[in-house]
């Protein structure tokens, strides 16, 4: 029997870039497939051709032995194609039934909605595969692990036979996966085949039957998690012998620079993020802060720069109350913030580099005086930044919008680091870099920790937090449940914290002294 | 890379290359075509040139070039002069036909000095996020305050009571930019329909200050009373050359708009707003304070378009004074790339558009509104560069070209 | 575990409520202010004897109807109590969902309130009057349904003037050609289809900036029609060009003779009728049907429309082109159903409060329409200033829609409820 899927020689180059090199790829019925590689390898692009999204240069797509031209989503889904992509694609606007339906809508008298028999199509699915939910229900009520089994029920509900799922754990807590998993398995049972995308090793020993590895727009190669290690997929995935491990010698932590006390802070929707937090940072050292997406990260790092007022407790930056400042006062106190997404934040990509790198210093001596900007020493203090942080551009004049990803990213670190600063939020600090920008970016931030520093790191990418963090603050729905040693703490107990499960004391005892694995999963 | 192939080429076609990619080529090309496009629409609207072409295609089409060209002489004999006519002034020295001769030249620039104010309101709205379309209306506020600072306020000498009248005419338009500044920046609410309102508002508000408080008693009409000869803006010629000093503020105005914008901090905070709100709160501007004092100075420097037209031109205000200036200064901003050198450019551009429109009208028959046409038409070029490069098979650029960032009714 | 997620739940409903609580008690408070004010500035005004009369029926009408004549104080009175008792529950339950009905119906009490008190001891045609505000709330609200059609695909429509006016003139020419009002009507309506075209293909093909693109939409019609106006049109070689003739006006039978509601409903022109059942028929393709459910689908999440295989820029160009018709078909009125020919610049901002009208009415036709009636109202009632008992400048009245518009846009709709995606040109990758 032919293979449910086949492709064999995609081809896509964006501008500058080759994203998928002549990819072949073989997917067997009731399969699950797990697509991996680092970010930027290409496996969202290579997806988003079977899907129709984009166009490929060259190659073929067979589905069931039949070759297909797949131009637009409206032949993946006639194929039986379905994809849930990473950032969820439902109108929070609509209900259930209204998603679940658009595009392949049950209709009566010519073109009116007849959402009581989509409902009833929606109730046989979910009786089918345990998916529970409210039909009715409006995506924007309803929590993140519902909305994506809304994603699923919508690719059930147009019978798709092979199930592309694009990082679907990111924004899951360990509990809400193995809910998944569970799913997964169900749609294997029911004859469906699954395509799972994803850069975490951990997850694909867990649950796949093939491992196909994507590298740079090329398969590297393909296995089983019976034949390969984690190291072994690990190797293969970033293409050399993986050290991300940072060197870094033992913190020496002075006095305490951050102190938050009992804070509390509603996101802009007017639910509580932060619940009564309480920790501090000692200069020197690096705090991590673990956690699922969404358990209050981003809304701490906005209290502690100013940018989100706090509605109870106190937050003192060098021993002065900051809760109620402005975030330009809070900088001035010697703050600094790698903010979570860089160009909506961080960058103004209009504006030249040597602007973005006095974005925040622009209005002090030597760069103005009085009111007047000093052109010249904006352009001369651009001009070393750029050398000192290795920054790739063909001008310190060039628009930051023309740079890489990296680069800008590079633009931010070295605007934060070139003034005297006591305190640096890095928030999610190398997300969607190559694995050079990570290791500039890490070595940079164990520099300013060295230098006497305090630094707060919050990361979605447990990996992350446990190389570079000293101590480790795990946070769930607001809280800190626990914070551990960096050098004792396991994953598994992590793991567990991040999941809001607290454990006793034995089973701490008896987490804590297994052997620590493989850091990279 | 880029330097290698350079070097192999000759000097000419890489400057042809690097010029090629430039907005100002574009900016040129797209004038070009509005006016060969606006020259096709004149062509068509002549009955001569149907006559014409029911006697042949060439004929026709001869006749229709020839309208066309016809008519941007008389455009531009009305915005520059007549050279032969100037030379004949020149010759017979009689120094009330040379000023008669040279005065199309002057009336352009009178009639561009209300754009560079305009213009320069909307170019300082748009860095800084902001589309004021209310321009119109506080140009209006702007000609009540400033007509009225010129009747009612006595004894001053000439020398404190206009920079007093043009204060009182940024004043008033201020004080209409400043609402939906505030309103934009406490509630969210878009300054799009907000000043949309603002403008009917100021409609309405000054018919009624025509009609009662600020009447002329000794007048039939609703008309307010002549500004006193110390509240006149200098004019620099006798008559009929109604060139007056209020150009030369509008320049020095776009100077401090330049400075302001470019040179200083506070510019720096606008432009910052302006391109990345989330980048400027990151960055501890004050996002409100950047929103409020934007579109406040915005319509201050409306305001003194109404001031000035009150002042250097008509010396009262008469109802419906102003035709469309605030809606014209839109266009003509996003034409000068919303920079303060280039609202000067466009601005001129329009001024002598619009005076060779009149006797255009006069001498040609063809409508005045052929102005707006051009207008829209190399708007929509300068807006759309795509379609200029389309056309001209001009090299695209690298980056994105983004004349403003606006935001939708969101705010 | 589930304890924590308990607390979590109580958490989450406590931040909604506070901000719901304060919502709910701003709300209150304005009811409570429109009592205060009956009774401070119309009931102390007033003597107690004094009467208002009301002429229920409207000059020329097709049905009769006795004035209505009430002691004036007494009313306003109740009114007033009535107001801060909805004001009172307001503020400590709460009307939840029906809130914004309760605010359409505290600001009718209110404006009927103003009336009364400028009429009290005089008399005022109540009827003529309100079927006047019916008439010019046609083509505000037909505007006001081009721009939803748009913007509920997440194109911004601030072109819905340049629209009209177009219409306005295309119409006017080809009815006095054809000796049609039909083909004018039909003429009118495709050339507003016309410039939709145009918008999309400015904003969707070359992706300008959408409130640009209608900048340029508005001064380009303003510019032509001015200029073929004055070219041909206005002169007297051509007056044959700009004798359209009019829709006549219809009395439904049995309906037109119902006194009082009669004249004001059911006995107009065509257009006033065209807008009632558009305004049922766009409610019911916008949120009953596949059509419109893909529609809206685009306005707020083209990504996913695009997953799912609809053509967002497909689904667009049809919704700038139908909302092109829709503002053309509002363009004729002026021309076809309210003048008989057409002026130089004729739609004179109809086609910017219609916009108003949009917002105010929330993006929902029926919201829509009644903010025309709104604005028809006051329209209506400063054409009328000078008959009123009260000394008040009509062009303060005239500024009342206005006012309102910014107060309301400021003050309880503020980020509002627009389609979430709109103008953002739509990026395939």
């Amino acid at each position: 029997m032919a293979p449910v899927l086949e492709l064999r020689g995609i081809t896509k180059s964006f501008p500058g870039v080759l994203a998928n090199d002549h990819i072949d790829l073989m997917v067997e019925k009731g399969e699950i497939h797990a697509l991996l590689g680092e970010n930027g390898a290409g496996k969202t692009t290579l997806m988003n051709i079977l899907y129709g999204l984009y166009n490929p240069d060259e190659g073929e797509i067979f589905v069931n032995g039949q070759k297909l031209e797949i131009k637009s989503p409206v032949d993946a889904i006639k194929a039986g194609i379905g994809m849930v992509h990473q950032h969820f694609m439902l109108v929070p606007v609509f209900t259930v039934t209204e998603n679940v339906m658009l595009g392949e809508e049950y209709v009566k008298y010519g073109d009116v909605l007849d959402r009581k028999k989509a409902a009833d199509k929606i109730h046989e699915i979910s009786n089918t595969y345990k998916l529970e939910i409210d039909p009715d229900a409006y995506v924007s009520d309803i929590p993140v692990g519902m909305q994506q089994r809304v994603e699923i029920i919508k690719l059930l509900f147009r019978e798709a036979d092979i199930l592309i799922m694009d990082e679907p754990t990111a924004v899951l807590t360990p509990q809400e996966v193995e809910e998944l998993f569970k799913i997964i398995h169900t749609m294997i049972d029911q004859g469906k085949s699954i395509i799972f995308i994803t850069h975490k090793l951990g997850e694909v020993m867990e649950i796949a039957d093939q491992i196909t590895v994507i590298r740079g727009g090329k398969v590297v190669g393909s296995t089983t998690p019976h034949e390969s290690s984690l190291n072994d997929l690990a190797s293969m995935m970033v293409g050399r012998d993986v050290n991300l491990e940072v060197d870094k010698t033992e913190s020496k932590p002075g006095e305490v620079v951050l102190e938050v006390k009992d804070l509390k802070v509603l996101d802009p929707q007017g639910h509580v993020a932060i619940d009564n937090m309480s920790f501090n940072v000692h200069s020197g050292e690096v705090l991590g802060i673990a956690g699922v997406q969404g358990n209050g990260q981003t809304e701490l790092v906005r209290a502690l720069t100013g940018l989100l007022p706090a509605i109870d407790g106190e937050i003192y930056l060098l021993g002065k109350e900051i809760s109620k400042n402005s975030p330009r006062k809070i900088t001035e106190l010697g703050s600094a913030h790698i903010p979570e997404d860089r160009q909506k934040d961080g960058l103004v990509l209009a504006f030249p580099i040597t602007d973005n790198l006095v974005l925040n210093t622009y209005y002090l001596e030597p760069f103005s005086k009085s009111i007047w900007l000093d052109q010249k020493k904006i352009l001369q203090n651009g001009k070393e930044l750029v050398e000192n942080f290795d920054i790739r551009t063909p001008s310190p004049t060039t628009s930051a919008g023309s740079l890489s990803g990296g680069n800008q990213q590079k633009v931010i670190v070295a605007r934060e680091f070139s003034r005297p600063i006591k305190f640096l939020v890095a928030s999610q600090p190398t997300r969607g870099l190559d694995v050079g920008s990570i290791e500039y970016i890490h070595k940079r931030l164990i520099q300013k920790r060295d230098d006497g520093c305090a630094v707060l790191l919050v990361s979605t990418e447990l990996d992350e937090v446990m190389q570079l963090s000293d101590r480790i603050a795990v946070v769930y729905r607001g809280r800190i449940l626990d914070v551990l040693d960096a050098n004792t703490a396991t994953k598994e107990l992590i793991g567990l914290l991040m999941a809001g499960i607290i454990p006793t004391e034995e089973e701490k005892q008896k987490l804590g002294s297994k052997q620590k694995q493989i850091r990279l999963t | 890379m880029d330097k290698s192939e350079n070097t192999q080429k000759k000097p000419l076609s890489v400057f042809w290359d690097e010029f090629s990619r430039s907005n100002i080529l574009v900016i040129i090309l797209a004038v070009f075509t509005g006016i060969v496009l606006g020259g096709v629409l004149v062509a068509f609207t002549t009955n001569e040139v149907y006559d014409a072409f029911r006697v042949s295609f060439w004929n026709g089409l001869g006749t229709a070039i020839r309208t066309a060209w016809n008519t941007y002489v008389s455009l531009f004999t009305g915005s520059v002069g007549d050279p032969q006519r100037i030379s004949r002034a020149f010759e017979s020295g009689d120094p009330l036909a040379i000023r008669r001769a040279i005065n199309p030249f002057f009336e352009s620039l009178v009639q561009s000095t209300p754009y560079i104010f305009g213009g320069l309101a909307v170019a300082l709205g748009f860095r800084a996020g902001l589309f004021n379309i209310g321009v119109e209306g506080q140009i209006f506020i702007g000609a009540a305050t400033g007509v009225w600072a010129g009747y009612a306020l006595t004894g001053l000498p000439a020398f404190i009571h206009i920079p007093v009248a043009m204060l009182f005419g940024a004043l008033g338009g201020a004080i209409w930019g400043f609402v939906p500044g505030l309103l934009k920046a406490k509630t969210g609410a878009h300054e799009v329909i907000v000043t949309i309102m603002m403008n009917y508002i100021a409609f309405r508000l000054v018919d009624w200050l025509l009609k009662f408080p600020m009447k002329d008693p000794t007048e039939f009409t609703p008309k307010t009373p002549w500004i006193l000869s110390t509240a006149q803006l200098p004019r620099f010629f006798d008559t009929p050359i109604r060139f007056h000093l209020g150009f030369f503020i509008a320049v020095l105005m776009a100077v401090l708009v330049y400075l302001l914008l470019f040179k200083t901090t506070w510019g720096f905070e606008l432009r910052t707003v302006g391109s990345n709100p989330n980048a400027a709160r990151y960055a501890g501007i004050k996002i409100t304070m950047a929103t409020v004092v934007a579109m406040t100075l915005s319509g201050a420097l409306a305001g003194m378009a109404g001031a000035n037209e009150v002042l250097g031109v008509n010396y009262r205000l008469l109802p419906a004074f102003s035709s469309g200036y605030g809606f014209d200064s839109i266009a003509l901003a996003l034409l000068g790339k919303t920079h303060p050198l280039g609202v000067i450019l466009s601005s001129l551009l329009f001024g002598f558009l619009r005076n060779g429109a009149r006797s255009m009208q006069l001498a040609v028959g063809v409508p005045i509104d052929i102005v707006s046409i051009l207008q829209a038409v190399i708007l929509a070029f300068i807006a759309a560069p795509a379609i200029i490069r389309t056309i001209y098979r001009l090299r695209e650029p690298k980056h994105k070209e983004d004349l403003v960032t606006l935001g939708s009714w969101k705010g | 575990m589930s304890t924590q997620t308990e607390t979590k739940t109580i958490q989450i409903s406590k931040g909604i409520l506070k901000l719901e609580r304060r919502k709910r008690i701003i709300m209150g408070a304005v009811f409570l202010v429109a009592a205060l004010f009956i009774w401070l500035m119309f009931v102390s005004d007033l003597d107690p004897g004094v009467e208002t009369r009301f002429v229920m029926t409207p000059g020329g009408a097709s049905a009769e109807a006795p004035d209505w004549v009430f002691p004036t104080s007494v009313y306003l009175n109740i009114i007033a109590g009535i107001s801060a008792m909805l004001g009172a529950y307001q503020i400590i339950r709460g009307f939840g969902k029906r809130t914004y009905s309760i605010l359409a119906l505290v600001a009718i009490m209110f404006i009927f309130s103003f009336l009364a008190w400028a009429t009290a001891g005089g008399s005022t045609n109540l009827a003529g009057l309100l079927r006047i505000m019916v008439v010019r709330a046609v083509p505000l609200t037909l505007g006001a349904m081009s721009g939803i059609l748009c913007e509920r695909a997440g194109i911004i429509n601030i072109a819905i003037e340049g629209m009209m006016l177009t219409a306005a003139f295309v119409s006017t020419v080809f009815a006095s050609l054809s000796g049609s009002l039909i083909v004018g009507l039909l003429a009118g309506v495709i050339s507003g289809g016309i410039m939709g075209l145009i918008h999309g293909f400015l904003c969707i093909k070359y992706k300008i900036n959408q409130i640009i693109s209608g900048t340029v939409i508005n001064i380009f019609a303003t510019g032509i029609t001015s200029y073929l106006s004055s070219k041909y049109i206005q002169k007297v070689d051509y007056q044959y060009l700009n004798e359209p003739g009019m829709f006549p006006q219809i009395n439904v039978p049995i309906l037109s003779k119902i006194p009082f509601i009669g004249p004001i409903l059911f006995s107009h022109n065509m257009f006033v009728f065209a807008m009632f059942i558009f305004v049922a028929l766009l409610t019911f393709l916008l949120f009953k049907t596949r059509w419109g459910l893909r529609l809206r689908s685009v306005g707020e999440h083209p990504k996913a429309a695009d997953t799912l295989g609809i053509n967002v820029f497909k689904t667009q160009y049809m919704a700038v082109i139908l909302g092109g018709m829709m503002a053309g078909f509002g363009g004729t009125y002026f021309s076809l159903g309210s003048s008989g020919r057409f002026d130089e610049v004729m739609t004179a901002g109809r086609g910017f409060i219609g916009l108003a009208a949009m917002i105010f009415g929330n993006w929902h036709p029926v919201g829509a329409m009644g903010a025309g009636f709104l604005f028809g109202f006051f329209d209506s009632l400063s054409v009328r200033a000078s008959l009123l008992q009260v000394n008040l400048p009509s062009e303060f009245l005239g500024m009342a829609p206005y006012l309102a518009t910014i107060i309301i846009l400021a003050g309880v709709i503020g980020r509002g409820h627009a389609p979430a995606a709109e103008g953002e040109p739509y990026e395939k990758e």
